[in-house]
Protein backbone atom coordinates (compact mmCIF):
# COMPACT_ATOMS: atom_id res chain seq x y z
CA UNK A 1 0.00 0.00 0.00
CA UNK A 2 2.73 2.46 1.01
CA UNK A 3 6.24 1.98 -0.19
CA UNK A 4 9.22 4.09 0.78
CA UNK A 5 12.41 3.91 -1.24
CA UNK A 6 15.65 5.39 0.10
CA UNK A 7 13.81 8.07 2.09
CA UNK A 8 16.18 10.53 3.76
CA UNK A 9 15.20 13.59 5.77
CA UNK A 10 17.69 16.22 6.89
CA UNK A 11 17.07 19.18 9.16
CA UNK A 12 20.08 21.38 8.36
CA UNK A 13 23.00 19.26 9.54
CA UNK A 14 20.87 16.71 11.39
CA UNK A 15 19.94 13.50 9.59
CA UNK A 16 16.51 12.54 10.99
CA UNK A 17 15.95 9.64 8.59
CA UNK A 18 18.69 7.85 6.73
CA UNK A 19 17.92 5.85 3.60
CA UNK A 20 14.66 4.23 4.75
CA UNK A 21 13.16 1.42 2.69
CA UNK A 22 9.78 0.28 3.94
CA UNK A 23 6.69 -1.43 2.64
CA UNK A 24 3.37 -1.19 4.49
CA UNK A 25 0.89 -3.86 3.46
CA UNK A 26 -2.81 -3.00 3.04
CA UNK A 27 -4.89 -3.89 6.10
CA UNK A 28 -2.01 -4.59 8.47
CA UNK A 29 -1.13 -3.00 11.80
CA UNK A 30 2.49 -1.96 11.52
CA UNK A 31 4.49 -0.50 14.38
CA UNK A 32 7.62 1.58 14.35
CA UNK A 33 9.48 1.39 17.62
CA UNK A 34 12.40 3.43 18.80
CA UNK A 35 13.52 5.72 21.54
CA UNK A 36 12.89 9.47 21.59
CA UNK A 37 14.61 11.21 18.69
CA UNK A 38 15.00 8.02 16.65
CA UNK A 39 12.96 9.49 13.76
CA UNK A 40 9.60 7.77 14.33
CA UNK A 41 7.53 10.95 14.13
CA UNK A 42 9.37 12.22 11.05
CA UNK A 43 8.77 8.89 9.32
CA UNK A 44 5.05 9.06 10.06
CA UNK A 45 4.82 12.71 8.98
CA UNK A 46 6.37 11.85 5.62
CA UNK A 47 4.06 8.88 5.09
CA UNK A 48 1.07 11.05 6.08
CA UNK A 49 2.04 13.68 3.51
CA UNK A 50 2.62 16.39 6.09
CA UNK A 51 6.30 16.65 5.35
CA UNK A 52 8.45 16.25 2.26
CA UNK A 53 11.50 14.00 2.37
CA UNK A 54 14.87 15.51 1.47
CA UNK A 55 15.56 12.56 -0.81
CA UNK A 56 13.88 9.34 -1.84
CA UNK A 57 10.56 8.27 -3.27
CA UNK A 58 7.20 7.36 -1.82
CA UNK A 59 4.56 5.26 -3.56
CA UNK A 60 0.92 5.01 -2.54
CA UNK A 61 -0.95 2.07 -4.08
CA UNK A 62 1.83 1.84 -6.64
CA UNK A 63 1.62 5.49 -7.67
CA UNK A 64 4.66 7.69 -7.14
CA UNK A 65 3.85 10.62 -4.88
CA UNK A 66 5.18 14.03 -5.84
CA UNK A 67 4.75 17.36 -4.00
CA UNK A 68 1.55 18.13 -5.94
CA UNK A 69 0.00 14.80 -4.89
CA UNK A 70 0.35 15.45 -1.15
CA UNK A 71 -3.23 16.69 -0.70
CA UNK A 72 -4.46 13.46 -2.27
CA UNK A 73 -2.28 11.45 0.12
CA UNK A 74 -3.60 13.46 3.06
CA UNK A 75 -7.15 12.51 2.07
CA UNK A 76 -6.26 8.81 1.99
CA UNK A 77 -4.64 8.80 5.41
CA UNK A 78 -4.75 10.79 8.61
CA UNK A 79 -2.55 11.16 11.64
CA UNK A 80 -3.06 11.39 15.38
CA UNK A 81 -0.27 13.29 17.08
CA UNK A 82 1.47 12.43 20.33
CA UNK A 83 0.75 15.89 21.67
CA UNK A 84 -3.02 16.19 21.52
CA UNK A 85 -3.92 18.89 19.07
CA UNK A 86 -7.48 20.17 18.97
CA UNK A 87 -9.22 23.13 17.40
CA UNK A 88 -10.50 25.60 19.96
CA UNK A 89 -14.15 24.76 19.38
CA UNK A 90 -16.66 22.03 20.21
CA UNK A 91 -16.05 18.28 19.95
CA UNK A 92 -18.55 18.10 17.07
CA UNK A 93 -16.79 20.80 15.06
CA UNK A 94 -13.41 19.19 15.70
CA UNK A 95 -14.58 15.84 14.39
CA UNK A 96 -16.59 17.26 11.51
CA UNK A 97 -13.71 19.44 10.21
CA UNK A 98 -12.15 16.80 7.95
CA UNK A 99 -15.58 15.55 6.87
CA UNK A 100 -16.59 19.05 5.77
CA UNK A 101 -13.36 19.33 3.77
CA UNK A 102 -14.52 16.20 1.96
CA UNK A 103 -17.85 17.92 1.29
CA UNK A 104 -19.96 15.14 2.82
CA UNK A 105 -23.65 15.72 3.51
CA UNK A 106 -24.85 16.93 6.93
CA UNK A 107 -26.57 13.59 7.53
CA UNK A 108 -23.42 11.58 6.88
CA UNK A 109 -21.32 14.00 8.95
CA UNK A 110 -23.71 13.62 11.91
CA UNK A 111 -23.64 9.83 11.58
CA UNK A 112 -19.86 9.67 11.38
CA UNK A 113 -19.40 11.97 14.40
CA UNK A 114 -21.78 9.87 16.47
CA UNK A 115 -20.22 6.60 15.35
CA UNK A 116 -16.64 7.66 16.04
CA UNK A 117 -17.56 9.05 19.46
CA UNK A 118 -19.13 5.69 20.27
CA UNK A 119 -15.91 3.88 19.35
CA UNK A 120 -13.86 6.01 21.76
CA UNK A 121 -16.65 5.87 24.37
CA UNK A 122 -17.44 9.57 24.39
CA UNK A 123 -21.12 9.32 23.51
CA UNK A 124 -22.99 12.59 23.97
CA UNK A 125 -19.85 14.77 24.02
CA UNK A 126 -20.67 16.52 20.72
CA UNK A 127 -21.53 19.88 22.25
CA UNK A 128 -18.70 19.98 24.79
CA UNK A 129 -15.84 22.44 24.32
CA UNK A 130 -12.97 20.18 23.24
CA UNK A 131 -10.23 21.93 25.17
CA UNK A 132 -12.18 21.79 28.44
CA UNK A 133 -12.00 17.96 28.50
CA UNK A 134 -9.42 15.96 30.45
CA UNK A 135 -6.14 15.01 28.74
CA UNK A 136 -7.29 11.43 28.11
CA UNK A 137 -10.64 12.54 26.74
CA UNK A 138 -8.95 15.08 24.48
CA UNK A 139 -6.74 12.36 23.00
CA UNK A 140 -9.83 10.22 22.46
CA UNK A 141 -11.50 13.13 20.63
CA UNK A 142 -8.38 13.40 18.45
CA UNK A 143 -8.65 9.68 17.71
CA UNK A 144 -12.40 9.95 17.02
CA UNK A 145 -11.70 12.81 14.60
CA UNK A 146 -9.28 10.58 12.71
CA UNK A 147 -11.62 7.57 12.79
CA UNK A 148 -14.56 9.58 11.47
CA UNK A 149 -12.71 10.15 8.20
CA UNK A 150 -12.60 6.39 7.51
CA UNK A 151 -9.34 6.81 5.67
CA UNK A 152 -7.51 3.88 4.14
CA UNK A 153 -4.60 4.33 6.50
CA UNK A 154 -4.24 5.72 10.00
CA UNK A 155 -0.95 7.02 11.39
CA UNK A 156 -0.74 7.07 15.18
CA UNK A 157 2.19 8.82 16.80
CA UNK A 158 2.56 7.56 20.38
CA UNK A 159 -1.24 7.48 20.72
CA UNK A 160 -1.25 6.45 24.37
CA UNK A 161 1.75 8.35 25.70
CA UNK A 162 0.92 10.21 28.91
CA UNK A 163 -2.52 8.60 29.22
CA UNK A 164 -3.79 6.87 32.33
CA UNK A 165 -4.46 3.10 32.13
CA UNK A 166 -8.19 3.51 31.58
CA UNK A 167 -7.70 5.80 28.59
CA UNK A 168 -4.89 3.60 27.24
CA UNK A 169 -7.28 0.62 27.27
CA UNK A 170 -10.00 2.55 25.45
CA UNK A 171 -7.61 3.87 22.80
CA UNK A 172 -5.99 0.46 22.22
CA UNK A 173 -9.37 -1.23 21.97
CA UNK A 174 -10.51 1.40 19.45
CA UNK A 175 -7.38 0.81 17.36
CA UNK A 176 -7.94 -2.95 17.28
CA UNK A 177 -11.61 -2.51 16.50
CA UNK A 178 -11.17 -0.25 13.51
CA UNK A 179 -8.46 -2.48 12.10
CA UNK A 180 -10.67 -5.53 12.56
CA UNK A 181 -13.96 -4.05 11.39
CA UNK A 182 -12.90 -1.32 9.01
CA UNK A 183 -9.84 -3.10 7.59
CA UNK A 184 -7.96 0.16 8.06
CA UNK A 185 -4.21 -0.02 7.65
CA UNK A 186 -2.62 1.30 10.84
CA UNK A 187 0.92 2.53 11.37
CA UNK A 188 1.82 3.14 15.01
CA UNK A 189 4.95 4.88 16.23
CA UNK A 190 5.63 3.94 19.82
CA UNK A 191 8.35 3.41 22.35
CA UNK A 192 6.02 1.09 24.27
CA UNK A 193 7.28 -2.29 23.16
CA UNK A 194 4.51 -4.26 24.73
CA UNK A 195 2.03 -2.18 22.78
CA UNK A 196 3.98 -2.74 19.57
CA UNK A 197 4.10 -6.48 20.14
CA UNK A 198 0.50 -6.85 21.19
CA UNK A 199 -1.12 -4.54 18.62
CA UNK A 200 0.90 -5.03 15.47
CA UNK A 201 1.66 -7.88 13.12
CA UNK A 202 4.93 -6.40 11.90
CA UNK A 203 7.43 -4.08 13.52
CA UNK A 204 10.33 -1.95 12.39
CA UNK A 205 12.98 -0.97 14.92
CA UNK A 206 14.25 2.52 14.24
CA UNK A 207 17.52 3.64 15.83
CA UNK A 208 19.24 6.90 14.94
CA UNK A 209 17.10 7.40 11.84
CA UNK A 210 17.91 3.97 10.41
CA UNK A 211 15.83 0.81 10.36
CA UNK A 212 17.84 -1.73 12.32
CA UNK A 213 15.35 -4.58 12.22
CA UNK A 214 12.10 -5.30 10.46
CA UNK A 215 9.88 -8.34 10.60
CA UNK A 216 7.06 -10.08 12.42
CA UNK A 217 6.55 -8.49 15.83
CA UNK A 218 6.71 -11.86 17.61
CA UNK A 219 10.06 -12.63 16.01
CA UNK A 220 11.45 -9.16 16.65
CA UNK A 221 10.68 -9.36 20.35
CA UNK A 222 12.16 -12.81 20.74
CA UNK A 223 15.57 -11.54 19.70
CA UNK A 224 17.52 -10.92 22.86
CA UNK A 225 19.49 -7.98 21.46
CA UNK A 226 16.28 -6.22 20.50
CA UNK A 227 14.61 -7.23 23.74
CA UNK A 228 17.31 -5.47 25.70
CA UNK A 229 16.57 -2.31 23.79
CA UNK A 230 12.86 -2.66 23.43
CA UNK A 231 11.39 -4.21 26.53
CA UNK A 232 10.23 -1.51 28.85
CA UNK A 233 7.27 -3.19 30.51
CA UNK A 234 7.80 -5.12 33.75
CA UNK A 235 11.30 -3.76 34.14
CA UNK A 236 12.41 -3.21 37.70
CA UNK A 237 15.66 -1.99 39.15
CA UNK A 238 16.87 -2.97 42.61
CA UNK A 239 19.70 -4.28 44.72
CA UNK A 240 20.37 -8.00 44.63
CA UNK A 241 21.71 -10.01 47.53
CA UNK A 242 22.69 -13.69 47.41
CA UNK A 243 21.86 -15.61 50.59
CA UNK A 244 23.86 -18.70 51.57
CA UNK A 245 20.93 -20.87 50.61
CA UNK A 246 18.04 -20.43 48.26
CA UNK A 247 17.25 -17.89 45.61
CA UNK A 248 18.64 -14.36 45.29
CA UNK A 249 16.46 -11.54 46.54
CA UNK A 250 16.23 -8.22 44.72
CA UNK A 251 14.95 -5.36 46.85
CA UNK A 252 13.20 -2.66 44.85
CA UNK A 253 13.10 1.01 45.86
CA UNK A 254 9.56 0.75 47.24
CA UNK A 255 10.53 -2.10 49.57
CA UNK A 256 9.11 -4.87 47.37
CA UNK A 257 11.29 -7.98 47.13
CA UNK A 258 11.51 -10.22 44.07
CA UNK A 259 13.03 -13.70 44.26
CA UNK A 260 15.22 -14.67 41.31
CA UNK A 261 17.59 -17.42 40.27
CA UNK A 262 20.24 -14.96 39.10
CA UNK A 263 23.57 -15.14 40.88
CA UNK A 264 24.52 -11.51 40.74
CA UNK A 265 24.98 -9.05 43.58
CA UNK A 266 24.49 -5.29 43.63
CA UNK A 267 22.39 -3.13 41.31
CA UNK A 268 20.42 -5.15 38.79
CA UNK A 269 17.65 -4.51 36.29
CA UNK A 270 15.08 -7.25 36.05
CA UNK A 271 12.57 -8.17 33.44
CA UNK A 272 9.52 -10.46 33.69
CA UNK A 273 7.64 -11.41 30.55
CA UNK A 274 3.92 -10.55 30.96
CA UNK A 275 2.84 -14.01 29.79
CA UNK A 276 4.96 -15.68 32.52
CA UNK A 277 2.83 -14.20 35.29
CA UNK A 278 -0.06 -16.27 36.67
CA UNK A 279 -3.10 -14.36 37.75
CA UNK A 280 -5.50 -15.70 40.41
CA UNK A 281 -8.35 -14.46 42.56
CA UNK A 282 -7.11 -16.39 45.59
CA UNK A 283 -3.58 -16.83 46.82
CA UNK A 284 -2.32 -20.09 45.35
CA UNK A 285 0.05 -22.51 47.05
CA UNK A 286 2.75 -23.46 44.57
CA UNK A 287 6.47 -23.74 44.10
CA UNK A 288 6.60 -20.22 42.65
CA UNK A 289 8.60 -17.89 44.92
CA UNK A 290 6.95 -14.61 43.95
CA UNK A 291 3.39 -13.86 45.02
CA UNK A 292 2.02 -10.29 45.09
CA UNK A 293 -1.42 -8.94 45.86
CA UNK A 294 -2.63 -6.18 43.57
CA UNK A 295 -5.53 -4.45 41.92
CA UNK A 296 -6.46 -4.41 38.23
CA UNK A 297 -6.14 -0.84 36.93
CA UNK A 298 -6.33 -1.39 33.19
CA UNK A 299 -7.70 -3.91 30.71
CA UNK A 300 -7.02 -4.08 26.97
CA UNK A 301 -8.80 -6.55 24.74
CA UNK A 302 -6.38 -7.78 22.09
CA UNK A 303 -8.71 -10.27 20.45
CA UNK A 304 -7.74 -13.72 21.69
CA UNK A 305 -5.53 -12.21 24.37
CA UNK A 306 -6.15 -9.68 27.12
CA UNK A 307 -3.57 -7.38 28.63
CA UNK A 308 -4.03 -6.25 32.20
CA UNK A 309 -2.27 -3.61 34.21
CA UNK A 310 -2.02 -4.58 37.85
CA UNK A 311 -0.97 -2.22 40.59
CA UNK A 312 0.89 -4.01 43.38
CA UNK A 313 2.72 -0.94 44.57
CA UNK A 314 4.62 -1.25 41.29
CA UNK A 315 2.67 -1.71 38.11
CA UNK A 316 2.89 -5.11 36.42
CA UNK A 317 1.69 -5.98 32.94
CA UNK A 318 0.05 -9.37 32.75
CA UNK A 319 -1.09 -11.13 29.62
CA UNK A 320 -3.73 -13.88 29.71
CA UNK A 321 -6.00 -15.52 27.18
CA UNK A 322 -9.41 -14.08 26.46
CA UNK A 323 -11.00 -17.33 27.62
CA UNK A 324 -9.28 -17.12 31.03
CA UNK A 325 -10.29 -13.51 31.29
CA UNK A 326 -13.96 -14.34 30.62
CA UNK A 327 -14.02 -17.34 32.93
CA UNK A 328 -12.43 -15.42 35.80
CA UNK A 329 -14.86 -12.54 35.32
CA UNK A 330 -12.15 -9.92 35.82
CA UNK A 331 -12.87 -6.21 36.14
CA UNK A 332 -11.04 -2.97 36.81
CA UNK A 333 -10.66 -2.49 40.56
CA UNK A 334 -10.72 -6.22 41.35
CA UNK A 335 -8.15 -7.40 43.90
CA UNK A 336 -6.09 -10.32 42.54
CA UNK A 337 -2.81 -12.19 43.10
CA UNK A 338 0.17 -12.34 40.75
CA UNK A 339 2.44 -15.37 40.89
CA UNK A 340 5.63 -16.06 39.00
CA UNK A 341 8.64 -18.30 39.42
CA UNK A 342 12.07 -17.04 40.38
CA UNK A 343 13.25 -18.61 37.12
CA UNK A 344 10.96 -16.32 35.13
CA UNK A 345 12.86 -13.28 36.32
CA UNK A 346 15.53 -12.30 33.81
CA UNK A 347 18.31 -9.78 34.01
CA UNK A 348 18.24 -7.12 31.30
CA UNK B 1 -21.46 75.86 21.01
CA UNK B 2 -22.05 74.42 24.48
CA UNK B 3 -19.32 72.62 26.35
CA UNK B 4 -21.30 69.37 26.13
CA UNK B 5 -21.58 69.69 22.36
CA UNK B 6 -17.87 70.41 22.08
CA UNK B 7 -16.95 67.39 24.24
CA UNK B 8 -19.26 65.20 22.17
CA UNK B 9 -17.68 66.49 18.99
CA UNK B 10 -14.17 65.82 20.33
CA UNK B 11 -15.11 62.27 21.38
CA UNK B 12 -16.65 61.49 17.99
CA UNK B 13 -13.64 62.97 16.17
CA UNK B 14 -11.18 60.99 18.34
CA UNK B 15 -13.06 57.74 17.74
CA UNK B 16 -13.36 58.44 14.01
CA UNK B 17 -9.67 59.32 13.57
CA UNK B 18 -8.32 56.42 15.66
CA UNK B 19 -10.92 54.06 14.20
CA UNK B 20 -9.84 55.00 10.67
CA UNK B 21 -6.17 54.53 11.61
CA UNK B 22 -6.94 51.11 13.10
CA UNK B 23 -8.99 50.12 10.05
CA UNK B 24 -6.08 50.99 7.77
CA UNK B 25 -3.72 48.94 9.93
CA UNK B 26 -6.07 45.95 9.87
CA UNK B 27 -5.78 46.04 6.07
CA UNK B 28 -2.00 45.78 6.01
CA UNK B 29 -0.86 44.90 9.54
CA UNK B 30 -2.97 41.76 10.05
CA UNK B 31 -1.99 40.11 6.73
CA UNK B 32 1.64 41.02 7.35
CA UNK B 33 1.49 39.59 10.90
CA UNK B 34 -0.07 36.38 9.56
CA UNK B 35 2.62 36.19 6.89
CA UNK B 36 5.47 36.74 9.35
CA UNK B 37 3.97 34.33 11.87
CA UNK B 38 3.41 31.49 9.44
CA UNK B 39 6.34 31.65 7.03
CA UNK B 40 9.99 30.85 7.65
CA UNK B 41 12.49 32.69 5.46
CA UNK B 42 15.94 34.20 5.69
CA UNK B 43 15.88 37.53 7.51
CA UNK B 44 12.52 36.88 9.15
CA UNK B 45 13.95 36.99 12.67
CA UNK B 46 15.53 40.39 11.98
CA UNK B 47 12.22 41.80 10.71
CA UNK B 48 10.23 40.40 13.67
CA UNK B 49 12.85 41.70 16.13
CA UNK B 50 12.67 45.12 14.48
CA UNK B 51 8.89 45.32 14.93
CA UNK B 52 9.17 44.13 18.52
CA UNK B 53 11.89 46.70 19.27
CA UNK B 54 9.86 49.49 17.69
CA UNK B 55 6.91 48.82 20.00
CA UNK B 56 8.40 51.22 22.52
CA UNK B 57 8.96 54.11 20.12
CA UNK B 58 8.02 57.42 21.81
CA UNK B 59 5.02 58.95 20.06
CA UNK B 60 6.63 62.37 20.22
CA UNK B 61 9.66 61.06 18.31
CA UNK B 62 7.42 59.56 15.63
CA UNK B 63 5.34 62.76 15.60
CA UNK B 64 8.47 64.85 15.05
CA UNK B 65 9.76 62.64 12.23
CA UNK B 66 6.39 62.77 10.47
CA UNK B 67 6.08 66.51 11.13
CA UNK B 68 9.38 67.05 9.31
CA UNK B 69 8.15 64.91 6.43
CA UNK B 70 4.75 66.61 6.15
CA UNK B 71 5.98 70.18 6.72
CA UNK B 72 6.13 72.52 3.69
CA UNK B 73 9.84 71.98 3.16
CA UNK B 74 9.62 68.24 3.81
CA UNK B 75 9.53 65.49 1.14
CA UNK B 76 5.74 65.08 1.53
CA UNK B 77 5.00 68.77 2.00
CA UNK B 78 3.32 69.00 -1.42
CA UNK B 79 0.45 66.90 -0.06
CA UNK B 80 -0.53 69.73 2.35
CA UNK B 81 -1.53 67.23 5.01
CA UNK B 82 -0.06 68.92 8.07
CA UNK B 83 -2.67 70.01 10.64
CA UNK B 84 -5.41 67.92 9.04
CA UNK B 85 -7.26 64.89 10.46
CA UNK B 86 -5.76 62.80 7.63
CA UNK B 87 -2.26 63.54 8.90
CA UNK B 88 -3.22 62.24 12.36
CA UNK B 89 -4.84 59.14 10.82
CA UNK B 90 -1.68 58.34 8.86
CA UNK B 91 0.58 59.07 11.84
CA UNK B 92 -1.46 56.89 14.20
CA UNK B 93 -1.66 54.15 11.57
CA UNK B 94 2.13 54.06 11.32
CA UNK B 95 2.40 54.01 15.11
CA UNK B 96 -0.05 51.14 15.66
CA UNK B 97 1.17 49.13 12.68
CA UNK B 98 4.06 48.04 14.86
CA UNK B 99 1.76 46.79 17.65
CA UNK B 100 -0.56 45.00 15.27
CA UNK B 101 2.21 43.24 13.38
CA UNK B 102 4.03 42.28 16.55
CA UNK B 103 0.97 40.87 18.35
CA UNK B 104 -0.48 39.09 15.31
CA UNK B 105 2.93 37.59 14.47
CA UNK B 106 3.40 36.16 17.96
CA UNK B 107 -0.18 34.81 18.04
CA UNK B 108 0.12 33.07 14.67
CA UNK B 109 3.64 31.88 15.51
CA UNK B 110 2.38 30.11 18.62
CA UNK B 111 -0.51 28.47 16.79
CA UNK B 112 0.75 27.87 13.28
CA UNK B 113 2.90 24.74 13.10
CA UNK B 114 0.60 22.59 15.22
CA UNK B 115 -2.72 23.66 13.71
CA UNK B 116 -1.42 23.73 10.17
CA UNK B 117 -0.10 20.17 10.49
CA UNK B 118 -3.33 19.07 12.12
CA UNK B 119 -5.44 20.57 9.33
CA UNK B 120 -3.22 18.97 6.70
CA UNK B 121 -3.47 15.51 8.26
CA UNK B 122 -7.25 15.90 8.17
CA UNK B 123 -7.06 16.50 4.44
CA UNK B 124 -6.62 20.27 4.12
CA UNK B 125 -4.71 21.93 1.31
CA UNK B 126 -2.14 24.64 2.12
CA UNK B 127 -4.82 27.34 1.69
CA UNK B 128 -7.39 25.47 3.83
CA UNK B 129 -4.75 24.89 6.50
CA UNK B 130 -3.94 28.63 6.49
CA UNK B 131 -7.66 29.38 7.01
CA UNK B 132 -7.69 26.99 9.99
CA UNK B 133 -4.68 28.83 11.45
CA UNK B 134 -6.51 32.13 11.02
CA UNK B 135 -9.63 30.78 12.75
CA UNK B 136 -7.52 29.62 15.69
CA UNK B 137 -5.66 32.94 15.78
CA UNK B 138 -8.78 35.09 15.78
CA UNK B 139 -8.65 35.73 19.53
CA UNK B 140 -5.12 37.13 19.29
CA UNK B 141 -5.96 39.08 16.14
CA UNK B 142 -8.95 40.77 17.82
CA UNK B 143 -6.78 41.51 20.84
CA UNK B 144 -4.20 43.10 18.53
CA UNK B 145 -6.89 45.22 16.89
CA UNK B 146 -8.23 46.34 20.29
CA UNK B 147 -4.70 47.12 21.53
CA UNK B 148 -4.01 49.08 18.36
CA UNK B 149 -7.15 51.18 18.66
CA UNK B 150 -6.42 51.84 22.34
CA UNK B 151 -2.86 52.87 21.56
CA UNK B 152 -4.09 55.18 18.79
CA UNK B 153 -6.82 56.92 20.77
CA UNK B 154 -4.63 57.28 23.86
CA UNK B 155 -1.50 58.69 22.18
CA UNK B 156 -0.68 62.39 22.33
CA UNK B 157 2.57 63.03 20.46
CA UNK B 158 1.41 62.27 16.91
CA UNK B 159 -2.01 63.96 17.35
CA UNK B 160 -0.43 67.11 18.75
CA UNK B 161 2.46 67.47 16.33
CA UNK B 162 0.62 66.51 13.14
CA UNK B 163 -2.83 67.83 14.07
CA UNK B 164 -1.87 70.97 15.93
CA UNK B 165 -4.92 70.68 18.24
CA UNK B 166 -7.01 72.97 16.04
CA UNK B 167 -10.46 73.57 17.55
CA UNK B 168 -13.23 72.04 15.48
CA UNK B 169 -10.77 70.34 13.13
CA UNK B 170 -8.00 68.28 14.72
CA UNK B 171 -8.74 68.52 18.44
CA UNK B 172 -9.06 65.02 19.88
CA UNK B 173 -9.37 63.65 23.44
CA UNK B 174 -5.68 63.52 24.36
CA UNK B 175 -4.84 66.95 22.94
CA UNK B 176 -7.90 68.42 24.71
CA UNK B 177 -6.86 66.86 28.03
CA UNK B 178 -3.35 68.33 27.69
CA UNK B 179 -4.76 71.75 26.73
CA UNK B 180 -7.39 71.95 29.49
CA UNK B 181 -4.86 70.83 32.11
CA UNK B 182 -2.35 73.50 31.09
CA UNK B 183 -5.18 76.08 31.11
CA UNK B 184 -6.07 75.07 34.66
CA UNK B 185 -9.43 73.60 33.65
CA UNK B 186 -8.83 70.49 35.75
CA UNK B 187 -12.49 69.47 36.03
CA UNK B 188 -12.86 69.43 32.27
CA UNK B 189 -9.55 67.62 31.97
CA UNK B 190 -10.78 64.92 34.38
CA UNK B 191 -14.11 64.55 32.55
CA UNK B 192 -12.25 64.08 29.26
CA UNK B 193 -9.83 61.61 30.88
CA UNK B 194 -12.71 59.55 32.30
CA UNK B 195 -14.35 59.58 28.89
CA UNK B 196 -11.12 58.30 27.32
CA UNK B 197 -10.84 55.56 29.95
CA UNK B 198 -14.47 54.63 29.38
CA UNK B 199 -13.90 54.23 25.64
CA UNK B 200 -10.77 52.11 26.16
CA UNK B 201 -12.45 49.84 28.73
CA UNK B 202 -15.58 49.45 26.59
CA UNK B 203 -13.50 48.47 23.56
CA UNK B 204 -11.55 45.87 25.58
CA UNK B 205 -14.68 44.44 27.18
CA UNK B 206 -16.50 44.26 23.85
CA UNK B 207 -13.58 42.53 22.17
CA UNK B 208 -13.49 39.91 24.89
CA UNK B 209 -17.16 39.20 24.39
CA UNK B 210 -16.79 39.27 20.65
CA UNK B 211 -13.82 36.91 20.59
CA UNK B 212 -15.72 33.73 21.48
CA UNK B 213 -18.69 34.62 19.29
CA UNK B 214 -16.50 35.33 16.30
CA UNK B 215 -14.52 32.09 16.81
CA UNK B 216 -17.74 30.14 17.16
CA UNK B 217 -19.10 31.76 14.01
CA UNK B 218 -15.92 31.06 12.05
CA UNK B 219 -15.98 27.36 13.01
CA UNK B 220 -19.62 26.89 11.97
Amino acid sequence: MIELQSITKNYDEIVALDNIDLHIVKGEVFSVIGSNGSGKTTLLRIMAGVENPTRGMMFFDGKKIDAEDLVEVRRKGTMVFQKTSLFNTTVYRNISYGLKLRKLSHRIIDERVEESLNIVRLEGYEGRWAKSLSGGEQQRVALARALALKTEVLFLDEPTANLDPKNVSIVEEAIMRINREGETTIVIATHNMFQAESLSERTAVLIGGKIQQIGRSKDIFKLSSIADFTRIENIFTGISTIPKEGTSIVKLENGMSIATTIRQEGNVTLFIRPEDIILSKEKIVSSARNVFKGQIVGITDLGHLVKLRVDTGREFIVQITKRSFDEMNLNIGLKIYLTFKAGSVHVV
Amino acid sequence: MTIETEIFEIVVRAIAISGAATFLVVLWGVPMGIFLGSRRFRGRTVIVSFFNAMLGIPTVALGLILYLMFSKSGPLGFLHLLYTPLAIILGQAILVTLITISLVTSTVESIDPEIKDLAKTLGASEAEAAVAVFKESIGGVLLAVAASFNRAIAELGVALMLGGNLRGLTRVLTTSIALETTRGELTLGIVLTLTLLGIVLTINFSMNLLQRRVRSWLWR
